[in-house]
């Protein structure tokens, strides 16, 4: 069942070059937003840092426009990459999907140009729909939300019509309704309102239930074809896996929004609804850690047992990445995410640092690192290397971004425990407040840790494209010599 | 297969068949409390503004635009155990009272001004945003900004919407921070429109967010908040 996986050329599959594709514009994107977060982290040192210029709220949008995009891409890059391996046929629309790509780059270049050079209108309609609309995270003008949905329909209707002419595993199907869920939401971002209360409600239910809810099932499916594809994890484990994750990520994670209604004008009986299945939603997550690490203990420990030599990992850097996922999102979603959840604390939290630190890590944790694995698999594929080692610049990589971004995060949990304390419980939260709070030391010497600690992830990510470049041409070298000799 | 499951907790199809299940009734559960929590939040008329002030009863969560006619307050709740809006008697707001359709027609101007502003990418809107600048959920409610405030003085007006407005237009020659807030060219009719949204959000009920709101830095300062 699984030999169209194991002899699946790269060269003959169009898909996976297309995956390439997005794989390359996402390293861009991410490297877009960490320049940003730079400049918005030195501008909380050095208040005058381009004041007027590129201000705090520029730099800011794109840092998290940026995050979402390249994840999207990388997100597209993955499915287009597995897309051949799990239904054992090539993708059916390969032109369209191609067309889609160069009309969403496109799309994103002119957005991002407008965002940084025109950056804010006059408060008209017309602002909404050509220059930003304003609303953290889906700032996204009209014309481009309009564009991203053509654009994604395009990509499910080739997810879809690969799905039903191919093989249809548990993998798949899951992907399937997943993505459907999750390009079905976005609508739920698209329209105006005078009232913020309900301009919030519904906000959430793209902000929530993209990444507490449809993203995680997406890195759980995700996880699971790279465990079959890295460890030669076995099918029917790996999927049952992936349906206990479904019931425990949508049972906690579909009504875990409304921890997010807490304080935004709904009505009390969410404080309950929220804090239980928001404390729920790091469950799956152990679940998930747990699930990665058994499966590669069982099968190095089968492969001892049959006499074999050597790691059973295929792709070294790819499997790194899929462990840092796997403690990263428990320890950075669950944990993190747990911390300020029940609203007796959260009414002190929120919108605090707090929240920074939990969504620097979480995002880290649960999204960048799997998605940076992705990529290596398909370098390995690429270059057609059986076992795709990893380098030096690659270790670097993966312990610097990691180190930088747990720094960052530790900072920032500082800064936030000091705004709650001063600000919110002693002061409560009015604008001299903020800025007493801002003054102290504790958050002052905690921003300067977060400039620090980003400079290294920056450092860290030089080192990640370095690798993404090279690996594939120095490995494959070293292969073929092994080979020979 | 031959081989059937000894196991239902080892059965793919049970997982598949529970994973279903808890997923539909999850997003059931959700669709219905959206519908009544839809309810609960939309934006109140006049009409029951206005009785709701002549009447003393509770007022919706989301008042009408209107309410921007009247005095606002935060006040501790004993039976809900913290704050809450309470809409008091009428008052002028840039000198006039505002009609239905003029309230409205503000309040949008002002919203819309605020997503073109991109405010919420420095400050934080009912909490949600970043966390550069100030939350701007109560406001309109800070004592800074009150007769007596450091904020209103500074800009050299008698009241409040006068004094944010002011702020809005030139925030840069207000500075009161090494963090400033740029000039974004906020014109004046948008700056009132601005300041009608901020009035309008701190009406909203939203269950004690802020907590304990703007108690003085100058109580936190002289240390021993409540030794008169």
């Amino acid at each position: 069942m699984l030999t169209s996986i194991k002899t699946n050329q790269f060269e003959g599959s169009e898909s996976k070059k297309l995956a390439m594709m997005y794989f390359r514009v996402a390293i861009i994107l991410f490297g877009a937003q960490l320049l940003m977060g730079l400049i918005a982290a030195i501008q909380f040192v050095y208040p005058g840092f381009l004041f007027e210029i590129f201000d705090f709220s520029v730099a800011r949008m794109v840092h998290i426009n940026a995050l979402v995009v390249w994840m999207l891409y990388a997100m597209i890059g993955s499915v287009y990459l597995m897309l051949p391996d799990e239904t054992g046929i090539e993708t059916v629309g390969i032109g369209l999907g191609k067309l889609a790509f160069w009309v969403l780059t496109a799309a994103v270049t002119v957005v991002v140009l407008v965002y940084i050079l025109i950056q804010v209108g006059p408060g008209t309609e017309s602002t909404i729909w050509l220059i930003n609309e304003g609303r953290e995270y889906l700032e996204a003008p009209r014309w481009a939300d309009i564009g991203i949905v053509v654009v994604v329909l395009i990509f499910y209707w080739n997810v879809f019509a690969t799905y039903m002419k191919g093989r249809k595993t548990g993998i798949m199907t899951v992907m399937v309704a997943d993505l459907m869920a999750l390009a079905g939401l976005y609508l739920a971002g698209m329209f105006f309102t005078d009232n913020i209360s309900m301009d919030q409600f519904w906000w959430w239910w793209v902000i929530h239930l993209w990444v507490e809810a449809t993203w995680e099932v997406f890195v759980g499916a995700l996880a699971a074809y790279a465990l079959i594809k890295i460890i030669n994890a076995k099918r029917e484990i790996v999927e049952m896996w992936l349906w206990i994750e479904v019931l425990m990520l949508f049972g906690s994670g579909i009504l875990g929004l409304g921890h997010h209604y807490f304080w935004i004008g709904t009505p009390e009986y969410w404080w309950e609804i929220g804090a239980l299945f928001s404390a729920l939603e790091p469950v799956p997550l152990v679940a998930m850690f747990v699930h990665v690490l058994y499966d590669w203990g069982k099968e190095q420990g089968i492969a001892k047992a049959k006499g074999e030599a050597g790691a059973v990992v295929k792709n070294g850097p790819a499997m790194a990445w899929i462990v840092t996922n796997a403690f990263g999102n428990f320890l950075g979603a669950g944990i993190w995410g747990f911390f300020h959840t029940l609203p007796q604390v959260n009414i002190y939290t929120h919108g605090t640092q707090f929240t920074a630190a939990h969504g620097h890590l979480a995002f880290f944790g649960a999204y960048a690192t799997i998605l940076i694995g992705m990529m290596y698999l398909g370098i390995q594929e690429a270059y057609g290397i059986k076992q795709l080692r990893a380098t030096f610049k690659s270790k670097m990589a993966i312990f610097l971004i990691t180190f930088g971004v747990l720094g960052m995060t530790v900072a920032l949990t500082i800064a936030g425990y000091e705004q709650v304390l001063v600000e919110r419980a002693e002061l409560g939260a009015g604008w001299n407040a903020f800025f007493a709070a801002q003054d102290l030391p504790w958050y002052v010497q905690a921003q300067a840790w977060r400039l620090i600690m980003g400079v290294i992830t920056f450092v860290g990510f030089i080192y990640l494209v370095w690798d993404l470049l090279t690996i594939g041409k120095v490995e494959q070298a070293e292969e073929a010599m092994v080979a020979t000799a | 297969m031959a081989n059937e499951n000894k196991s239902v907790w080892t059965s793919i199809s049970f997982w598949r068949r529970s994973a279903g299940w808890v997923t539909g009734f999850a997003t059931i559960l959700l669709i219905w409390l959206t519908f009544d929590t839809l309810g609960q939040i939309r934006m109140g008329t006049d009409e029951e503004l206005k009785e709701a002030v002549a009447q003393q009863k509770e007022i919706n969560r989301v008042p009408a635009p209107t309410v921007i006619n009247y005095h606002i307050n935060y006040k501790m709740d004993e039976k809900r155990g913290h704050e809450v809006p309470v809409i008091g008697k009428k008052e002028l707001f840039f000198g006039k009272e505002w009609n239905p359709q003029e309230a409205a027609e503000l309040l949008h101007l002002g919203k819309l001004t605020s997503q073109a502003k991109n405010c919420m990418n420095c400050h934080t809107l009912l909490g949600n945003g970043a966390y550069y600048a100030p939350d701007l959920t109560k406001a309109w409610l800070d004592k800074a900004w009150q007769k007596g405030g450091p904020l209103q003085a500074m800009t050299g007006k008698n009241t409040v919407e006068e004094a944010m407005a002011e702020f809005l237009q030139h925030p840069s020659q207000y500075p009161t921070h090494a963090r400033m807030m740029p000039d974004l060219g906020i014109t004046a009719d948008e700056a009132k429109g601005l300041v009608a949204f901020l009035k309008h959000m701190s009406s909203i009920d939203t269950n004690g967010f802020p907590r304990n709101f703007s108690k003085t830095v100058e109580q936190f300062k002289t240390g021993g908040t409540n030794a008169h």
